[in-house]
């Protein structure tokens, strides 16, 4: 149990800035997702937030407490690593009370919170192998176990599924998320995938060069996004995004033309919004409806279907639209389609990539993961 | 299936071939060291002859090869644990703390052993006396422990960039400082390579000539200098050296032969992980 506070993270790598001044909060118990592309620096700050790399400039705070200077070891963290990173020379049980060797702790001690921990990742028949003779997801099980006995505020994760198969990340995303509410513990995990971030985060973290780009719930991403980055980020397939002109502005909304030269009224707020200014319209794949009058249409050059629901790849003069229309869509190659939105759904950009906001806010966007941490925030 | 048979046939052949021309010169002196002083000179050379222990009768009564030895055997240790022991902190810092020097460190080193011994004979004599290390087991070990950091640093470090980083993250995440991450993890991991480093290091100096004959009179004199001691005054007595010959290498032969697989699967650790 256990608070992280950055305060104005930068890290300089040979002079040149890979933070850029990142500013988060992670409440006691939280389980917080930093995702991004590759290379926009979330492993980096995790890093740091675990003492392996040091940091240029701002504070990192752990309950309050500065830990700059301190080690690793001293900053109640436990970290599982991408690779598992287990010693491939110990058996699973020396894995996991190697923390507690190295801290002096009595054998009979450890021996006890290595069988707990064992118990939790349903490991006790592993316990005198030695990591060669592990499969993938049972490695991956050694590394949470390893963290587990350390019994530690904070957990960091560092994209720990990505060796996995689809099926076993499946389920060890599930196992995590079960983990979560079992230990109360506060975690940070990085990941590229942003199903993993969808599924497991109470709040998402994105990052892109360095830079936060938005913080919120995984709904309150979903549904306002804060700009263009973060909308084609989040969700699959990507959002579609095409140029629209401001025809009028008004408490309702904004009035845009749409590519084919129907007019729809946005319900955001309008800003300073001009007449006659470019905007980018960004509609989910999903909020998008196959309907034979649609403002919308063109060709179906490929169809994907998964069978609860179908991708269809249309070109239109306008370029490349997704729709995910559902499984029985009767449609096939070289068909043509017309397509429409709900605008309610719809999302205006401004030049600048900003997104406008939304005058509507999503029924979904506050609702917690689970139930007790709602109790639990009642109760304070 | 032919082709492959026949192909196989000539490698096999081809290898016998080079390993017996590796091995002719220590055969043939083993041979001569069995031969009396008149067979040992005699043309055509005898293959077939009576073999006598006369050369080791005699070598044995002229010096005292326990000494030898003895000396051989401390000053390989000796100056391998110490370079070992200076070594393994360079190459760590060079593997796991590399800074823009590293590789321009490791080739300079490197380049040391380019350089002629013999250039370098007269400071280190010098200094050798001044600090009364001239004959002395400490300077031999000394300048072996010197004559061989270099390989020792370059092996190490090939063996320790092999170890993943994140498992000494892992351990400092768990609490190890520089010292319990060296011995609880880098040492056992990389034990197989940190041997055959050893082992090249012991062979190398159990063979080195040039240092010990120069710097060494009869306290420390290892075997080197030991069979050089039967070459110089009475003109050359084949048999005799040979014989001399053959003890000083046996040791070293014998625990080289004991050795080999250690040896082999150290020196090719990081290639077929």
């Amino acid at each position: 149990m256990a608070t992280l506070k950055l305060d104005h993270i930068v890290k300089e790598f040979d002079g040149a800035e890979v933070i850029k001044g990142v500013d988060l909060i992670v409440e006691d118990r939280e389980f917080v997702v930093f995702v991004g592309p590759s290379g926009c620096g979330k492993s980096t700050l995790l890093r740091m937030i675990a003492g392996l790399e040091s940091v240029s400039d701002g504070d990192i705070l752990i309950d309050g407490k500065k830990v700059n200077q301190i080690g690793p070891a001293q900053r109640d963290l436990a970290m599982v690593f991408q690779s598992y990173a287990l010693y491939p020379h110990m058996t699973v049980a020396n894995n996991m009370g190697f923390s507690m060797r190295l801290a002096g702790v009595p054998k009979a001690d450890r021996d006890a919170r290595v069988r707990e921990a064992a118990r939790i990742l349903k490991l006790e028949e592993l316990l005198d192998r030695k990591p060669g003779a592990l499969s993938g997801g049972q490695r991956q099980r050694v590394a949470i176990g390893r963290a587990i006995v350390r019994n530690p505020g904070i957990f960091l994760f560092d994209e720990p599924l990505s060796n996995l198969d689809a099926a076993l990340r499946v389920q060890m995303r599930i196992e995590l998320a079960r983990l979560h509410n079992e230990l109360e513990a506060t975690m940070i995990y990085v990941t590229h995938d942003q199903v993993e971030a969808m599924t497991m985060a109470d709040k998402i973290v994105v990052l892109q060069g360095g830079v936060v780009e938005q913080v919120g719930s995984p709904m309150a991403l979903y549904h306002h996004p804060r700009n263009r980055f973060v909308a084609g980020f989040i969700g699959s397939p990507t959002m579609n995004f095409t140029e629209v002109e401001v025809t009028e502005t008004s408490p309702a909304g904004v009035q845009v033309t749409l590519p084919g030269g129907d007019s729809r009224l946005i319900p955001v707020e309008s800003g300073n919004c001009q007449r006659g200014e470019r905007l980018t319209l960004g509609v989910r794949p999903e909020h998008l409806t196959i309907e034979d009058n649609g403002p919308m249409g063109g060709t179906v050059t490929v169809i994907e279907r998964l069978g609860g629901a179908t991708s269809l790849y249309i070109a239109t003069e306008d370029g490349e639209w997704v729709v995910m229309a559902d499984g029985e869509v009767q449609k096939r190659v070289n068909n043509a389609v017309r397509f429409g939105f709900d605008p309610g759904r719809a999302h205006l950009f401004m030049e600048n990539g900003d997104a406008l906001p939304s005058l509507n806010r999503h029924p979904l966007v506050n609702i917690e993961r689970r139930e007790n941490r709602i109790d639990t925030m009642d109760q304070q | 299936m032919y082709t492959s048979l026949s192909r196989k046939l000539l490698l096999t052949l081809l290898a016998w071939l080079i390993a017996l021309i590796i091995f002719f010169p220590i055969f043939w002196m083993i041979l001569t060291s069995f031969k009396t002083e008149f067979e040992a000179i005699s043309t055509p050379p005898t293959l077939f002859f009576e073999p006598t222990l006369a050369g080791y009768r005699e070598v044995m009564a002229r010096a005292d090869y326990n000494t030898f030895a003895f000396n051989s055997f401390a000053v390989s240790v000796g100056s391998t644990l110490l370079a070992l022991l200076v070594g393994l902190p360079a190459a760590y810092s060079m593997a796991f703390l590399p800074t823009k020097r590293t590789r321009g460190t490791l080739l300079w080193m490197l380049s040391t052993k380019m350089l002629p011994p013999v250039g370098v004979l007269m400071p280190i004599y010098l200094i050798f006396r001044d600090l009364g290390l001239l004959d002395s087991l400490t300077g031999l070990i000394v300048i072996y422990m010197l004559m061989n950091l270099p390989i020792v640093v370059w092996m190490l470090y090939t063996f320790f960039r092999d170890v993943p980083r994140e498992i000494l993250e892992a351990a400092r995440m768990d609490g190890a400082g520089t010292l319990q991450e060296v011995l609880y993890l880098l040492v056992p991991l990389t034990l197989p390579g940190i041997a055959s480093t050893g082992l090249l290091s012991v062979i190398l100096s159990w063979n080195e000539a040039f240092w010990s004959i120069n710097l060494t009179t009869s306290d420390a004199a290892p075997l080197t200098a030991f069979i050089a001691s039967f070459s110089s005054p009475e003109g050359l007595f084949w048999a005799r050296l040979s014989a001399a010959s053959t003890m000083a290498v046996a040791p070293i032969l014998l625990f080289g032969w004991m050795t080999q697989k250690q040896m082999v699967r150290g020196l090719t650790f990081g290639a077929v992980k």
